[in-house]
């Protein structure tokens, strides 16, 4: 007599097909018909190639492959596509759904546990989509004396402000969403929003626990972004430029951690402390403040602030690599088109198929994105490893670290960048 | 003889502020700074109970500890089911522990009614609850794990803490509630083979819990935050009536085991881990050192063990005791003194039975060490002081 998971009828099953078919079949004719035939009514249909466009005709063409791959090409080319599937959203959520799974295997695998197992049959892979699921159906709850626009604007803000992030770094050459020409000052801006955001989202839930850990995450931002802008000056002392297409395309010979250790250690502490990992999980301690600044978020909400928080942890590996790593440069490992596909067709059985314009993506661009993926995937298993190794600090012992500690180490890392300037080993541009 | 009275000039009046309370209703005065957080019962870091804690800035001013969620009047029960039927559900305030809460009951009672146990009897027992102590302590330190956000150091000592929960199972049929001990002896004889399952299994574990000190006691973070903190010095140690692994860890060398030895601990040779430091690291640190001297006293008595032998007197049925016949009787256990006071009636009901339980004093401890310590050491030191809610509920 469960509510939740009510009895299976084939009968009931069958009589809500025939429902919902009558429905839809009752919509089509009153409305969806009329209004086709309204539309074909006003429009003055195109005539291509002599030809006049039918709705036939376009389906015919989208089968052709030469017709269609134009299209997709175009498509490609257009900023709609770079925005929701490659450089952009798509391409990264896709990364930070790995990386959730690889945490949480391989936090497994440390603490002689099995992890996520059986959903999805292999190995708990489906274990996300479970999880979203589960969030999206589960109630909203907004606290009685939140501050309501402000608790719900919150959690889009974050994943807004994550994706503003993801959308200033190339992943491959000429692959980037925003080519910002003071790309780096673009970065600093953005990460200067997320404790904005934290602080308006744990101001309005009016509430004890979340007011602690918004408190905290503000300290722990803002201390450890002073060390984040210091350790990045080096990189942009010795490439000349702020623009992070141009940082990663002068690291073509050698990446810029071999000169500047420190200030990719500097930058790999300040960013665990501002992605609000563990060792540096203080605003969602949950021993101590039950979850900190997200403790009133719930349902989707929540899902939506681990969205964000993990879009930034993609952004923030992925700016590692571009500054640090040598972005996309890597041995080429791709293999070439394979050019007799362009002159003499691709053989299907009885047709031969010859299909121009067929290399959808060039021979660098995919070895890019392949070594870019790659570097970006070994710098988040980096930023997971800590998380089964350490406690978490304290705030003192944290603050003290950002301003005592990375201040200096980050203006050692400066000098050591003006010292190889100015011995004249580099200059803009790479070797001298 | 006359009198001067006062004039009207020098007469004060209180004027009237407008933090006036009214008197006599125990109200305070509340500072705009200081903010009052409930930590419990629905909080990952409490456990079930409360702490009231006054917080200013980052800074603890006070905290009032408020236990008592999860009574359940183990002690009244007591009054009304026979010695033998109290077994079962005297063990349940700590069921991890559950050999050593039962021990000092079955000691006092054997005590009551004069009976003598078999030697054999002995030695199982302190087996048993030396596994039980480590069983406890490692439990004990999953959660402590956990509560310094080390997610490794939950799971580690959990499932760890199988190898020992086996071996239990091998010796008493239970996993964790095993109501082993019973008044002149134990309930069952050892299973063949369990002296060297026993010895390989306690070898594997002494082998794995020294590796915990590689991640987890010697890891810098840990010792920065747990070092200097919640200090209980030894002279308050010894006042407030602390006991166990928190007096051994402010410098006292205190234990049941060697000072008022029971069973045949006397023929064992035992060594008391204690530290001077008395912080939550030296408190944290004891019970791990504890394990290795447990894992040391069941290789001495699954040596010195009689081979065979009687585990078991029986017993009439509906055993009485005295008129007014009084015993108190304790015991180490894996949080420290525990004991059990026990007056008999010439009925088969204990008339009254009280127990002393080592978590609410140490409990008592814990508003003086977190006076003046900043919120992010409020999980570390109040579970290091060794202390289990429903045990000091009772």
């Amino acid at each position: 007599m469960s509510v939740i998971a009510p009895k299976f009828k084939l009968s009931e099953f069958i009589k809500s097909l025939f429902d919902n078919a009558f429905w839809g079949l009752l919509l089509m004719v009153l409305v969806g018909l009329p209004a086709v035939f309204m539309v074909l009514f006003v429009i003055e249909m195109p005539v291509i190639n002599g030809e006049l466009l039918t709705p036939f005709l376009a389906l015919s063409w989208i089968a052709d492959p030469s017709r269609t791959l134009p299209i997709v090409h175009a498509f490609m080319a257009t900023d709609m596509f770079r925005i929701m599937a490659f450089p952009g959203f798509g391409f990264a959520a896709l990364l930070a759904a790995g990386t959730i799974f690889i945490e949480r295997k391989m936090l497994a695998k440390l603490q002689l546990r099995v992890g996520p197992f059986y959903c999805g049959k292999f190995e708990g892979i489906l274990q996300l989509m479970g999880d979203g699921l589960k969030l999206i159906s589960k109630e909203i709850i907004i606290p009685a004396k939140a501050d309501k626009p402000i608790f719900w604007a919150a959690p889009v803000l974050f994943v807004a402000t994550a994706a503003a992030f993801v959308a200033l770094i190339p992943v491959a050459p000429g692959w980037v969403v925003a080519d910002v020409d003071l790309g780096l000052l673009a970065v600093f801006a953005v990460i200067g929003f997320f404790p904005i955001i934290t602080i308006l989202s744990a101001w309005s839930a009016n509430s004890k626990y979340p007011f602690i850990g918004g408190i905290r995450a503000l300290f722990q931002m803002v201390s450890f972004e002073i060390p984040l802008i210091l350790s990045l000056l080096g990189v942009v002392i010795l490439t000349g430029t702020l623009n992070l297409s141009e940082i990663a395309a002068s690291q073509s010979s050698f990446p810029w951690i071999i000169f500047l250790p420190v200030g990719a250690i500097v930058f790999f502490i300040t960013m665990l402390a501002e992605l609000e990992r563990i060792p540096f999980d203080l605003p969602e301690a949950e021993s101590e403040i039950v979850a900190g600044w997200l403790t009133e978020f719930s349902g989707m909400m929540y899902g939506l602030v681990q969205l964000g928080t993990y879009l930034k942890l993609y952004a923030f590996a992925a700016l590692f690599v571009v500054l640090f790593l040598a972005g996309w440069h890597g041995p080429m490992v791709v293999p070439p088109f394979p050019a007799e596909i362009l002159t003499e067709g691709i053989v299907m059985g009885p047709i031969t198929a010859k299909i121009p314009g067929l290399p959808l993506f060039t021979q660098e661009m995919l070895n890019g994105a392949l070594w870019f993926v790659l570097k970006t995937v070994g710098v988040i298993f980096f930023i997971l490893l800590p998380r089964g190794v350490f406690p978490r600090v304290r705030v003192d012992l944290l603050l003290s670290l950002g301003w005592t500690k990375l201040i200096g180490l980050a203006f050692v890392n400066i000098f050591i960048a003006l010292g190889l300037l100015y011995a004249g080993v580099l200059g803009p541009g790479g070797l001298q | 003889m006359t009198t001067e009275l006062p004039t009207t000039s020098e007469i004060q009046i209180d004027k009237p502020s407008l933090n006036w309370l009214p008197p006599g209703l125990g109200l305070q005065k509340v500072d705009e700074r200081i903010m009052t957080l409930n930590v419990g019962p629905q909080h990952p870091g409490s456990g079930h109970m409360r702490l009231i804690v006054q917080i200013d800035g980052d800074y603890i001013i006070a905290c009032d500890p408020d236990p008592g969620y999860v009574h359940r009047g183990e002690e009244k029960m007591a009054e009304y089911r026979n010695y033998i039927l109290n077994i079962p559900h005297l063990e349940r305030p700590v069921i991890h522990d559950s050999c050593n809460v039962l021990y000092p009951y079955v000691l006092g009672v054997e005590e009551l009614l004069g009976i003598e146990v078999p030697e054999r009897a002995k030695y199982v027992r302190v087996i048993a609850s030396e596994l039980n102590r480590c069983i406890y302590i490692m439990y004990w330190l999953a959660i402590y794990g956990i509560f310094l956000g080390h997610s490794t150091m939950f799971m580690w000592p959990a499932g760890d803490r199988e190898l020992l929960i086996d071996l239990m199972e091998k010796m008493t049929g239970a996993r964790v509630t095993h109501a082993h001990f019973v008044p002149g002896g134990v309930r069952n004889d050892l299973p063949p083979n369990f002296e060297e399952v026993c010895l390989r299994q306690v070898n594997y574990f002494e082998k794995r819990i020294k590796e915990y000190a590689a991640v987890f006691y010697d890891n810098p973070i840990l010792i920065s935050r747990t070092q200097d903190t919640g200090v209980l010095s030894r002279q308050d140690a010894i006042r407030l009536g602390t006991t166990g692994s928190v007096l051994r860890a402010s410098g006292v060398d205190y234990d049941l085991r060697k000072k008022e030895p029971y069973d045949v601990y006397d023929e064992l040779d035992i060594h008391t881990n204690v530290m001077k430091e008395g912080d939550a690291y030296a408190r944290s640190k004891i019970p791990w050192l504890d394990m290795m001297e447990s894992c040391n006293i069941i290789r001495q008595a699954l040596q010195k063990m009689p081979k065979s032998g009687s585990v078991r007197v029986k017993l009439k049925p509906n055993p009485k005791g005295k008129v007014f016949d009084s015993v108190y009787k304790r015991v180490e256990s894996g949080r420290g003194s525990l004991g059990y006071y026990i007056v008999s009636d010439a009925k088969p009901e204990p008339y009254r039975l009280k127990m002393s339980v080592p978590s609410f004093r140490n409990l008592i401890a814990l508003p003086y060490l977190l006076k003046g310590e900043k919120l992010g050491n409020m999980p570390s030191v109040y579970w290091s002081l060794n202390y289990w809610p429903v045990e000091a509920d009772r």
